[in-house]
């Protein structure tokens, strides 16, 4: 027994050696790559740049500056801009909450049919799925951009391309929650002979409703972002003033727009973050 | 028992609260009266007058199909072009004497009639035949006699004695169209009559008009490449293909790989970066590391603007400093998501089980092994799923910022749209952009099923999890 242990220790021992190179051989891999991905990155982004990092780096402050100075010199007057701009914010979180709640509307019937426990048919979910892969793939941007040249500038392009992407990315998320819901009450619902809507009335949707709002107020947020930015291609709203703005060089009215812009995304993310955290149980 | 024993026995299960029974109607309801607003106030309902479905089906066209256009001026009948897409840069022939007859480089689908007329046979059977003075179409569908069109005294295009016009034929002052269905279509102007023929796929693909190797065919090249003969006697032949290839004028397949290449490292370095510097970042920020509130306090109030100052403004801030160009993308995809790496991770570190790290403390550990031991195990699967998540929706993010101004393939992307005429080259992109971004997002699902078992879990959701352990 005693000649046996120190046997074993060795073996260990060397057991340990060994994981431990090939531990210390995987971080070093790991680390040459994650250099070399940064490092080729650095090249591509020096040879299509404009400014050279060096040059851009310290002049990074000059805008800013710029346009608090211009805001400075437009006087008192300034908090009148706030409430001029109001009715594009409001507009575009509009824009935002129309497509969010048409997109999750969409979403919720795309994921039922996308949900292995509701869908016996495994075509049927597989064709849901991609259909849903590729609305959520495309960049908003995109869509907006060719439906802005086919229907001309209005929000309304925008608000359906915001709502193909929220229908597929909410989507996604519905049907994966969907298919994590308890089993038992849906078959008890089916002993006493439901039906399938019924079923899925009482059996799946009262378990996945805490999820479903909660991805749902995280759309909401990102949405808002997303009009933002496609106002910026014409389709009206806070972003199409943002972008006239700068174009013709009004700092003051550029940075009250920015300034209604942050407060609202920063008022809307804690707002969310409180709901959603609330809604999953993590505030106690 | 009757109702009102059993609304006393269970008090705390039957709603009896009138407010809280009608609570989700009145949600309901408002939503309703919400959406019937916002439907009037985004004018959906004039969709149907900005929509013109004749014109989308064309774009539509577009996409799928080339055309190939014939142009005769009714002041020089003898000169007629051929080209591809009407581009002066693709021309089957210059123009070209009819007297002198058909020149080498010609069309299969182009003959010279009995008095010297060019005849264009369509897919649909028929033809259109341009004659000096005249234009006739033979042959097509629903009407099986010849029409012909002429200029009359004042130079206006008019048909010749027909009296009923088949419904594809317009005519209005001062043009015909024929346009039977979407793939031939002939115009008849005072100035000149135009011909187009479409035809399905997308020509030229591989190599352009003037390309040496677009005789051989992208096939064909290839084996060519392998073998010895050289086309072009100055270089081989694998190099031509190359060459050739990226250098294609009506695919520009190398700018926009190389754009999709910047893009792709814009969303990559913008993460890694954002992942560098909030990870450690987040550690100052979490209580349970670090005891000072006043640091935690500003890093805390840092992650809220980073993240609250949306990347569409860092990205114009940038846009002064850098210019157009990849650098602007990576440094606005860093600063926004350090602040919700940070913010997320910070969170992280504060769920995790405190017994571990006090394992780790009994073996007397000092604090920067306790934290390398106790903490960062439990949160860098954590970590790793919301840095993946992040790359994928960055991947998407940079193609945006692009548009802005960034460069990479939003940015050529927006100038194809903007053209108006490239479809072809709008629906290459985005099927460039939808592969990367397929590709991107099936392998961080992959990636994060191994490390956490569920790929979906937001990282509320994970923490939630955590908590509850």
């Amino acid at each position: 027994m005693q000649s046996s242990l120190p046997e074993n220790l060795i073996k260990i021992e060397n057991n340990l050696k060994s994981l431990t190179r090939t531990r210390s051989i995987y971080s070093f891999l790991s680390i040459a790559a994650l250099i070399a991905v940064i490092y080729s990155g650095l090249i591509v982004a020096e040879t299509g740049n404009a400014t050279s990092i060096w040059v851009g780096l310290p002049k990074f402050f000059d805008y800013p500056v710029d346009l608090f100075v211009g805001s400075w010199e437009y006087g008192y007057r300034w908090n009148l801009l706030l409430l001029e701009y109001l009715p594009d914010l409001i507009s575009t979180i509009n824009m935002a909450l129309f497509s969010t709640a048409m997109g999750t509307l969409l979403a919720f019937f795309l994921s039922i049919f996308s949900s292995r426990n509701l869908i016996k048919s495994k075509t049927t979910v597989l064709i849901f799925r991609r259909i849903m892969d590729i609305c959520r793939s495309f960049p908003e941007l995109v869509i907006a951009l060719v439906l802005l040249y086919l229907l001309g500038k209005s929000a309304l392009p925008a608000v359906i391309a915001i709502i193909i992407h929220t229908a597929g990315a909410l989507g996604k998320l519905f049907s994966e929650a969907i298919e994590n819901v308890d089993k038992n009450p849906i078959e008890g619902l089916e002993s006493c002979g439901a039906s399938w809507f019924t079923r899925i009335r009482f059996g799946v949707v009262t378990q996945a409703l805490p999820l479903f709002l909660t991805y749902t107020i995280l759309r909401f947020e990102i949405n808002i972002r997303a009009s933002t930015i496609l106002g910026f291609v014409g389709a009206g709203g806070i972003g199409e003033q943002l972008y006239t703005n700068i174009q013709w060089k009004y700092e003051a009215d550029t940075i009250a727009i920015m300034f209604l812009l942050v407060s609202t995304i920063i008022t809307l993310d804690y707002l969310s973050s409180y709901w959603r955290k609330s809604l999953i149980g993590l505030k106690s | 028992m009757n109702r009102s024993e059993i609304i006393k026995n269970y008090s705390d299960i039957v709603v009896t609260k009138f407010s809280s029974k009608m609570w989700s109607t009145f949600l309901v309801l408002g939503i309703i009266v919400y959406l019937i607003i916002a439907i009037l106030s985004l004018d959906i309902f004039q969709i149907h007058k900005k929509w013109s479905p004749e014109r989308a089906s064309l774009f539509a066209l577009d996409t799928y199909a080339h055309k190939d256009h014939v142009t005769m001026k009714w002041s020089e009948p003898d000169d007629i072009i051929i080209s591809f897409e009407g581009s002066r840069w693709s021309q089957y022939v210059g123009p070209y004497q009819k007297s002198d007859g058909l020149p080498e480089r010609y069309p299969e689908w182009t003959s010279i009639g009995p008095e010297g007329e060019t005849k264009i046979s369509f897919k649909n059977g028929g033809f259109a035949n341009l004659y000096d003075d005249k234009v006739t179409i033979e042959n097509w569908p629903d009407t099986k006699e010849t029409l012909v069109f002429r200029l009359d005294a004042q130079g206006k295009p008019y048909v010749e004695n027909v009296d009923n016009l088949p419904k594809w034929i317009r005519v209005t002052e001062n043009k015909i169209e024929v346009r039977p269905s979407l793939y031939e279509r002939v115009q008849v102007y005072s100035k000149k009559v135009e011909v187009h023929r479409y035809n399905l796929g997308w020509n030229y693909f591989w190599f352009d008009f003037d390309s040496p190797l677009e005789p051989y065919g992208i096939w064909n090249a290839i084996s060519l490449s392998f073998s010895g003969d050289r086309v072009d006697p100055n270089i081989s032949n694998f190099s031509l293909l190359i060459q050739e290839f990226l250098n294609n004028d009506m695919w520009h397949h190398g700018q926009i790989l190389w754009a999709l290449l910047e893009t792709i490292f814009m969303a990559l370095l913008g993460t890694l970066l954002a992942a560098l510097l909030g990870f450690p970042l987040a550690f100052f920020a979490a209580y349970n590391v670090t005891p000072f509130k006043f640091v935690r306090t500003i890093l805390r109030r840092l992650f809220d603007t980073l993240r609250g100052i949306d990347f569409l403004i860092w990205s114009l801030i940038f846009l002064r400093a850098f210019g157009p160009g990849p650098f602007t993308g990576i440094f606005a995809i860093a600063i926004t998501d350090t602040g919700t790496l940070g913010k997320l991770m910070s969170e992280a570190i504060e769920n995790t089980e405190e017994k571990q790290q006090e394992g780790v403390e009994s073996t007397g550990a000092n604090k920067t092994l306790q934290h390398r031991f106790g903490i960062i195990p439990q949160i860098l699967p954590i970590f790793i799923s919301q840095t993946l998540y992040y790359l994928e929706s960055n991947t998407r993010g940079a193609v945006i910022i692009g548009a802005m101004g960034a460069g990479g393939i939003g940015l050529q992307l927006l100038g194809a749209i903007n053209t108006g005429t490239s479809w072809e080259n709008v629906m290459y992109m985005s099927l460039l952009i939808l592969g990367v971004v397929i590709f991107m997002d099936t392998m961080s699902a992959k990636v994060r099923r191994a490390l956490i078992g569920d790929e979906t879990l937001g990282a509320e959701l994970q923490l939630a999890k955590m908590a509850k352990k």
